[in-house]
């Protein structure tokens, strides 16, 4: 069983690469389209719904009045329902070809289940309940989602995440938590299943992707609420037009008016408004964020405020040594070996980073130890580490603990050392002393290296009007000179959980949505509180469980990403209700000359298409209002392009392209089809 | 004056009416004035009224209902049994049941659409009583929906929006009643008549004929039917009758008079929502809507009536003088119908009839477009209201952030509400002309034929259901139908949008207000308020655009072709 295809290539990226139409799904999207003509499928979408039955009524009438041109309005009414059910199948076809992509990966090999005395039986993983132990050797695909008991083992989860880099799971702590699909490459690990078979992370993904249980958000309701009353008020004002008409002793043919009627209600939007919808769910897909509901997206181009960890996310993940500061008369050189000491058996990146910086600096070769000496591990209770040697007591750590270590000793602090703390602290970094016995050798510089090109991104989000708020165990002082290295709005030092939360709760008082990312299982509860939580994939089962969005990549600037898409759903929805409202102007000034000029031809004056006679013109209307909704399929699924600008500015070009544009648009095309129905004598 | 000094005048006075009226509507309606509180207190004690409590959106809704339907009876029972009531020199007796329906329906809505003579059908005690006081109760009514909607933008996380019957009362006795008192005052002054004799007998002792001439309790009437955007005149004549607006002077105050409140309410709007360029950004909308109908009206009626040329009778040098009064002109007549038209409040100082038919498609069209430019006392701005929500909803999409109007989310509800109450009108005029045209009945009232019959029948249901009241002549609106259809039409056309936004109040007043940012779209802004008038002109056109090619542009197409 493989977890990557036959190109081996990553799945998450094959997703990422697929074309916005590829032969299969338009093949598959045409079967749909018919199959979509159900009047049960329509009767959800009121718009297309009304174009139905209009198109019903016409064939009626086609048949009993037959005409090139009933014939010709019956055959374009269909159409566009069909136009519009193959923009919905295409939406959903491209989501479909997703899921099947995301069903090969779920496991179809036997799982090893742990018994209660230990002992091994074989099972297929789709009978896997909670709860169960499995034993996963190297090489092994992980059957189903669950937390590692026991053991530690390198995993590739390049087919979810489509990084090639293996990561390291562990029993205990954050990093507990395995997908299933992934695969073991090396040790052996045992695994609590934690979901339900059929409730997995693939599960739920591939439901997502297909859209299954794809629920309207909030500004879509609202949407089709208004499209649905600005299709009901067109019913009575195409209506009335027969009784004014024989008042003005004319008289209108019922087709003639279904085709006004379909070309003044908003069916461009109305036919593309779903695959919107089902598009800005694939989008975040391609972008590796699977989002759990619609909702949350269209929140994320709502959030107001951005709670960012400072760690992975502003700052490369770990601190490098960068400095030593010696005091007491103590010669850099001293400083770095003691340090370099301290730092032997500290397996964390800061205190290789120590190591290396004394290498570099002055050449010092890790020590061959002599003696008896013992390494003294970090704890959170002492904040220090360090070795023993014979009688020696090396220690480095946070600056209180070891100053009040040595005070504890009886020593007095060396003067100068506050300073140089101060100073370290101030500048954004982490400053370590190091002491031996009661003597303080120095200060170790840590430095956070704020990650390239993050000013600009947290400067484009202030351009939307989108507060960044980093949040940082630091002390205040370093995190205040981290925040303005990387030009955050605001920061919360000394972050703990439950200030976290307390943040978030008082920014949503204030009327602001918050979105933040976590991946550890004491960020769950405030995960579950923002109103766009997005979890690491590489976090804990509970932080998944909590937040209303996974991210694949575990990339935590990717919610920069999720706010554009949010947005532009509602810009795309927002720009083609104007557009297809706006088109209304043209297809009145077709129509209505073309509807009495034969009884009044005074009001040929509002020809101002100069269309060459009323069918062609009415022939003209209709076939521009089916095409149009072709023609915007792409711009649908693609969405309207989004720059990070100010409201107005937004606005402007929004409205300038899609209402001005919208106004303009229909009559070139209107009369270009007019003349192509009139050279060819079709009309 | 000349139309140039006119117009300045015109907008100066209204600019610091806007400032000055605008700060004390906010003072009455927010308790801060209360020096006639010897007034009040009593009748909030026969009411029952605690003075400090507030309602929620469905009791205020609810008193509202009440309210109008007590006032529905009661002028009803008054023109009914007018013969038996005093103040009745003429001894005129009662009025007919459908007349009776459709007038009292037509003063509570505050449309005052006239299907009578007044001279020759309402007894003093009928004018005073059941109508005059009908056109103080309603406009007040009016104001008061639309300060409750404003509260409810206003307010934050709050269950209630106000009190209907502190804000009724304290609005007849602190806005209507002392500013129509002085503006009565100056019609009277004026020559406007003001006397409970009856008709004067006149004989022209050179001919030996003698003329009755109709007198009656017109000068303040004339005052609060001006003030509260009502319309409805003393007499047949309306505002073209000597008696009822004898000078320029006083025509010029009717415009003023008419205009005042809707202006000044968004003024109020914005003070109360705590940022007055938002109240200036909805006033730029409608300016600007109501300045280019009034100049395309004043240049149609400056122009030639196209019939009359064509019949080579009379030189037509100071433009279409058929149907209007010598002592105002051409200008200051169209002025004040366009004004007129443009407020919901349809008193006419010409014959609309016999507008120009571009002329009539400017006083039709500003009617259609929702009576929001400034439209009327209240009315006017609760109705512009929703159609910025729905320029809010539209733009805030297109920012790609959930729609937001002074800091409240603009979600299904709102959205639901806002349509429904733009629509109900267009459906209605429509559905009604449908019916007019088609039924016998409908069709026997009108006196032309071909479009401008149309039009004719088109304009009373427009006038009707937008509250406005003026007509365009020409139809006899006085049938069982009409009666019947018009008073459906005006009760739709007031409640059906008053509920919608009161209900509106009620879900606005309970969100959070959130606070905006770079990316919120702005509501104060120039921008803004091109949007609202693009909503307002799309609404309006696409509803109106074929029912208005068939009558006024047809019309006007065939050259004042007579049909």
């Amino acid at each position: 069983m493989t977890i990557t295809d036959a190109k081996n290539e990553p799945i998450a990226r094959r997703l990422a690469k697929r074309k916005l139409l590829d032969k299969k799904i338009f093949l598959s999207s045409l079967k749909e389209s018919i199959i979509k003509l159900d009047p049960r499928c329509q009767f959800k979408n009121p718009v297309m719904f009304v174009v139905l039955i209009g198109t019903a009524i016409a064939l009626v009438e086609s048949v009993a009045h037959s005409s090139i041109f009933t014939w010709g309005i019956t055959l374009w009414l269909l159409l566009t329902v069909l136009f519009a059910n193959f923009a919905e199948a295409v939406a959903e076809g491209r989501g479909k070809a997703q899921a099947d992509t995301l069903r090969q990966m779920r496991s179809g090999t036997d799982a090893r289940k742990l018994n209660d005395d230990r002992t091994e039986t074989k099972c297929p993983a789709s009978e896997l309940a909670r709860g169960d132990l499995v034993i996963c050797a190297a090489g092994d695909q992980i059957p189903s989602d669950g937390e590692i008991i026991e053991g530690i083992a390198s995993v590739d989860e390049s087919a979810i995440t489509g990084e090639s880099a293996p990561v390291i799971r562990e029993s205990g702590g954050d990093r507990s938590s395995v997908t299933g699909g992934t695969k073991v490459l090396s040790d052996q690990i045992i695994i609590r299943i934690t979901a339900e078979q059929g409730a997995t992370f693939l599960d739920r993904m591939i439901l997502l992707v297909e859209g299954a249980n794809r629920k309207k958000t909030p500004n879509e309701i609202a949407l089709a609420i208004l499209l649905a009353a600005l299709t009901l008020v067109f019913i009575p004002v195409v209506d009335v037009l027969e009784p004014f008409a024989k008042y003005l002793g004319d008289n209108v043919p019922i087709v003639t008016l279904i085709a006004l009627l379909v070309c003044l209600i908003p069916t461009t939007i109305g036919a593309l408004l779903s695959a919107i919808g089902i598009a800005g769910m694939d989008r975040l897909v391609q972008k590796n964020v699977l989002a759990m509901s619609g909702r949350a997206i269209e929140a994320a181009g709502d959030v107001q405020t951005l709670l960012l960890d400072k760690t992975g996310t502003i700052t490369l993940g770990n601190r490098m040594a960068s400095s030593f500061y010696p005091v007491n008369g103590y010669s850099e050189r001293d400083l770095a070996e003691f340090a370099q000491f301290a730092s032997l058996a500290d397996e964390t990146p800061e205190g290789r980073s120590i190591v290396v910086l004394a290498k570099e600096k002055f050449q010092i070769r890790e020590h061959q130890m002599q003696g008896n000496y013992f390494f003294v591990p970090f704890s959170a209770h002492t904040r220090m580490s360090g070795v023993d040697i014979n009688n020696d007591k090396i220690r480095k750590g946070a600056s209180e603990a070891v100053c009040s270590w040595v005070k504890e000793q009886g020593a007095l602090l060396p003067e100068g050392l506050e300073e140089i703390v101060a100073q370290v602290s101030k500048a954004g970094s982490t400053p370590l002393v190091v002491a031996k016995n009661s003597n303080i050798l120095g200060v170790i510089e840590l430095k956070d290296i704020v990650k390239d090109g993050i000013r600009e991104r947290f400067d484009q989000l202030r351009a939307v009007g989108i507060r960044t708020v980093m949040i940082t165990g630091d002390n205040p002082l370093t995190a205040a000179a981290i925040a303005h290295e990387a030009g955050v709005d605001d920061f919360l030092a000394e972050a703990t959980p439950e200030a976290k939360m307390d943040l978030i709760k008082s920014e949503q008082q204030g009327g602001r949505l918050v979105a933040m990312t976590g991946d550890g299982t004491n960020d769950a509860p405030a995960l579950a509180q923002a109103d766009v939580g997005v979890a690491m994939n590489s976090g804990t089962m509970a932080a998944k469980e909590a937040g209303n969005m996974v991210d694949l990549d575990s990339n935590p600037t990717k919610l920069i990403d999720i706010v554009e898409v949010g947005k532009q759903l509602l810009i795309t929805r927002g720009s083609l209700t104007t557009f297809s409202i706006a088109n209304d102007v043209a297809k009145y000034f077709a129509i209505i000359p073309a509807l009495f000029a034969q009884r009044y031809h005074e009001l040929n004056a509002l020809n101002i298409m100069k269309l060459h006679s009323p069918s062609s013109a009415i022939m003209s209307a209709i076939i521009f209002n089916a095409l149009i909704i072709v023609a915007l399929i792409p711009l649908a699924l693609r969405g309207v392009k989004w720059t990070p600008a100010s409201a107005g500015l937004i606005l402007r070009r929004n409205l300038l392209i899609y209402g001005v544009g919208g106004v303009i648009t229909p009559f070139i095309f209107i009369k270009l089809i007019d003349m192509i129905l009139t050279t060819t004598r079709m009309y | 004056m000349s139309l140039a000094i006119t117009l300045a005048v015109l907008f100066l006075l209204l600019a610091v009416i806007w400032r000055f009226l605008g700060q004390y509507l906010v003072c009455v309606y927010s308790g801060k004035v209360c020096f006639l509180g010897f007034v009040e207190r009593p009748i909030y004690r026969i009411l029952g009224v605690n003075k400090d409590s507030e309602q929620t959106w469905k009791r205020y809704s609810g008193a509202l209902i009440i309210f109008s339907s007590v006032s529905l009876i009661l002028s009803y029972a008054i023109l009914r049994l007018q013969g038996q009531l005093p103040f009745n020199p003429q001894h005129l007796g009662a009025v007919p049941q459908a007349l009776s329906w459709n007038t009292s329906v037509s003063f509570v809505t505050n449309t005052n659409w006239q299907n009578y003579a007044g001279e020759t059908t309402m007894s003093y005690f009928s004018q005073m009583v059941s109508l005059s006081v009908q056109q103080f109760l309603s406009a007040a009514a009016g104001v008061a929906v639309a300060v409750a909607l404003i509260r409810g933008f206003a307010r934050n996380n709050a269950s209630t929006i106000g009190n209907f019957w502190i804000d009724m009362i304290r609005g007849v006795f602190y806005i209507f009643l002392p500013i129509s008192f002085i503006a009565g005052l100056i019609f009277v002054w004026q020559g406007s008549v003001q006397t409970l004799k009856g008709p004067a007998l006149i004989t022209n002792h050179l001919t030996g004929i003698t003329q009755t001439i109709a007198r009656g309790p017109a000068g303040f009437m004339e005052a609060i039917k001006e003030f509260g955007t009502n319309g409805g005149g003393f007499f047949n004549a309306n505002g073209s009758h000597p008696f009822e607006n004898p000078t320029a002077l006083t025509a010029f105050l009717s415009i003023i008079l008419l205009l005042s409140i809707p202006v000044a309410l968004t003024y109020t709007f914005g003070k109360m929502v705590g940022n007055i360029k938002q109240g200036l950004a909805l006033l730029a909308a409608v300016v600007f809507i109501f300045a280019i109908w009034t100049g395309f009206s004043l240049k149609a009626e400056a122009s030639p009536n196209p019939a009359v040329s064509a019949a080579h009778v009379v030189s037509q040098n100071n433009g279409n003088m058929v149907g209007k009064e010598t002592r105002f002109g051409s200008n200051l007549t169209d002025l004040y119908n366009i004004s007129s038209t443009q407020t919901s409040t349809g008193s006419v100082a010409g014959a609309n009839d016999s507008f120009t038919p571009i002329g009539g498609f400017w006083l039709l069209t500003g009617m259609m477009l929702g009576e929001v430019t400034p439209g009327g006392a209240g009315s006017g701005l609760y109705t512009l209201l929703l159609f910025a929500l729905i320029a809010v909803f539209l733009g805030g999409l297109m920012v790609g952030r959930t729609p937001e109007y002074l800091g409240k989310k603009i979600q299904a509800k709102e959205v639901k509400l806002a349509a429904f109450g733009i629509l109900v009108m267009p459906i209605t005029v429509l559905i009604l002309v449908g019916i007019a045209v088609s039924i016998p009945s409908g069709r026997a009232g009108v006196s032309n034929f071909g479009p401008h019959g149309f039009t004719e029948i088109l304009y009373a249901f427009t006038s009707q259901a937008n509250n406005n009241g003026s007509a365009f002549a020409g139809l006899n609106g006085n049938s069982d139908f009409y009666n019947i259809a018009g008073s459906i039409a005006m009760l739709l056309g007031r409640f059906m949008i008053m509920l919608p936004c009161l209900a509106l109040a009620g879900v606005l007043a309970a969100k959070n207000i959130s606070p905006d940012g770079l990316g919120t779209f702005k509501t104060d802004t120039p921008m803004f308020a091109v949007l609202v008038i693009g909503v307002i002109l799309v609404v309006g056109g696409l509803t109106f655009f074929p029912a208005v090619a068939l009558g006024p542009i047809l019309e006007g197409l065939t050259h004042g072709k007579l049909y």
